[in-house]
């Protein structure tokens, strides 16, 4: 098992730059097996912002999610996560920070012995001291969100893959965590499913104003996600008015060879002269 | 399978039995660290004890019957089968019924563990597990073990009662022996040194089966393919290193006990 050291003789303080940046990545390495995977890559999430990671499969992308939340540790660097450094902590202070961080897996990752609800409630029932009626609420709450309340005492496998994948959100964002990190939560899913997913992320980001990464293979749900806003009265998705943005930034970064070969907003991705980049979003 | 060369196939053993070494340290370590998963020990319990019991009673059974009967041969021939109540019950006791049990419970839970937890890798849910601030050593290794080895113990003393049972009807219907005869050279058959040696052999095959199932499943890789390997390595470790330490084991406790 890829059990981290559990000596760890300090915590490293934080570094200043990471002031006003939720995700900081420097100069990260890893490699599997002798084959290098990410190659010094350096980035950084703003507070409030929504970054969406794209590059081919096997580029790095859900290795990058894995190495935010200390699931896995690089072989050089530093990436700090709300101003700590993660590749520095032992497990049971990375549980702290993995409180404040909601991810969802790329095929969901729902823990198929247990129902829905034990699932959504996996975080509050394992933290213990959280009465059953309340535990009862945020369950409901968190389904509501993604309107799946009806399937509470079903089983994972009984859910089709755009439920499954809205289950996964619902366990997320349970304990309104500050960061959210979405592993291809379109892949394998049909046009409309995708769209409604999309939808719940960029209602999830207009309500609750979290800041996120987002793996995807899809362009266009990023551009979605840029050029639409959640209307609360409407309960539903609209495109912004031309000319304004969205309140939560959107930008892009792309990974190609292990490197980030890009890292901007939708204007400057247009803009760039990049052969491999203007195939991409061709 | 690839070839590799020999150094590189000990630089890898030499990294399993590390990393298994650790796994099972852990697994005792965290019966002493905040949170314990009773309530998923009792699942686990129930799986492991009521789900074999089943087939522990037949190979017990069976296993004591057949013995009676190969016994009877030689017994006869030296005209002292009288002796076959003894015969049975320390071979049952001290040998048989320990191992035959643990090896069956290996075939049966080891793969188990090792094809659930290693599905639950290659989906990524202990990572989620993780992410969810649950630590999976906790929540589903040491669980798996305490229940393993407390249900072996009671799994083995069936086994042997069942064995003895089993040489009795042997006995009995086949030999045309006294019942009461068979019982009573049985029971007086059985020295504190045979019991113990009886006992202490199913806490360690326990062990050995829930840490070397957990082992390959927490470690398996490359999708169900990779579950699907996970699962026949721990049946053949865990029976394998049942019959290694069963050696040893008697070995250590013969020398203890002073035997000849
Ligand atoms: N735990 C692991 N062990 C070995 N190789 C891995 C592991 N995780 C990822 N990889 C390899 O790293 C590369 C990147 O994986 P990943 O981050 O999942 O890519 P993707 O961009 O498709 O999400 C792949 O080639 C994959 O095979
Ligand atoms: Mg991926």
């Amino acid at each position: 098992m890829a059990a981290p050291p559990s000596a760890i003789l300090e915590r490293v303080p934080s570094e200043p730059q990471a002031a006003g940046k939720v995700i900081v990545f420097e100069n990260v390495s890893i490699a599997f097996e002798d084959k290098p995977v990410l190659n010094g890559i350096s980035f950084c999430l703003p507070k409030g912002e929504s970054k969406a990671i794209f590059g081919v499969a096997g580029s790095g992308k859900s290795t990058i999610l894995k190495l935010a939340l200390g699931l896995l540790k690089p072989d050089s660097g530093h990436i700090y996560v709300l101003g700590e450094d993660v590749t520095q902590m032992s497990e049971d202070a990375l549980f702290e920070i993995r409180r404040k961080v909601g991810i969802v897996f790329q095929e969901s990752a729902l823990f198929d012995s247990l129902t829905v609800r034990e699932n959504v409630a996996f975080r509050l029932l394992e933290e213990g001291d959280i009465s059953d009626d309340e535990i009862e609420k945020r369950v409901r709450e968190a389904l509501s969100f993604v309107e799946l309340e009806n399937t509470v005492d079903k089983f994972p496998a009984e859910l089709s893959g755009g439920m499954r994948r809205r289950v996964a959100i619902a366990r997320a964002i349970i304990t309104q965590p500050e960061v959210l990190l979405y592993d291809s939560p379109t892949g394998g899913l049909d046009p409309v499913t995708s769209t409604t997913i999309v939808q719940l992320i960029v209602k999830q980001r207009d309500v609750y104003k979290t800041s996120s990464l987002l793996v995807t293979h899809r362009l266009q749900d990023a551009f979605i996600m840029a050029t639409h806003y959640f209307d609360r009265k409407a309960n539903e998705m609209r495109p912004l008015p031309p000319g304004t943005r969205s309140e939560v930034p959107m930008a892009f970064l792309i990974l190609r060879d292990g490197k980030v070969i890009f890292d901007g907003d939708a204007h400057e991705l247009a803009q760039s002269k990049d052969e491999y980049i203007r195939e991409y979003i061709s | 399978m690839e070839l590799i060369s020999p150094t590189e196939f000990a630089k890898e053993t030499v990294q399993t039995v590390e990393d298994y070494s650790l796994l099972a340290g852990q697994s005792i370590a965290n019966l002493f660290r905040h949170p314990r998963y009773f309530a998923d020990m009792l699942q686990q319990a129930d799986l492991i004890g009521v789900g074999s019991l089943p087939i522990v009673v037949l190979t017990g059974f069976f296993t004591g019957a057949v013995l009676a009967l190969n016994s009877s041969t030689t017994l006869q021939r030296f005209g002292s089968l009288s002796l076959l109540g003894q015969l049975v019950s320390v071979g049952m006791v001290r040998e048989l019924g320990p191992v035959l049990t643990g090896l069956m419970v290996a075939g049966r839970n080891s793969s188990g563990m090792a094809s659930e937890l290693g599905s639950m890798v290659v989906t990524e849910q202990i990572d989620a597990m993780r992410a969810l601030g649950t630590d999976p050593a906790k929540k589903l290794i040491t669980p798996r073990v305490v229940s393993t080895v407390f249900m072996l113990f009671f799994l083995t003393i069936i086994s042997d009662l069942l064995g003895l049972f089993g040489g009795g009807a042997v006995a009995r219907a086949l030999l045309g022996m006294d019942w009461h005869q068979y019982w009573s050279t049985a029971w007086q058959a059985l020295t504190f040194q045979d019991v113990f040696m009886g006992l202490v052999k199913p806490l360690l095959f326990g062990f050995i089966i829930s840490t070397v199932g957990c082992y390959y499943g927490i470690s398996a890789r490359g999708g169900t393919q990779g579950v699907g390997r996970a699962t026949t390595q721990a049946v053949v470790a865990s029976s394998v290193f049942i019959l290694l330490v069963d050696f040893f084991a008697t070995k250590f406790l013969m020398a203890i006990f002073g035997y000849h």
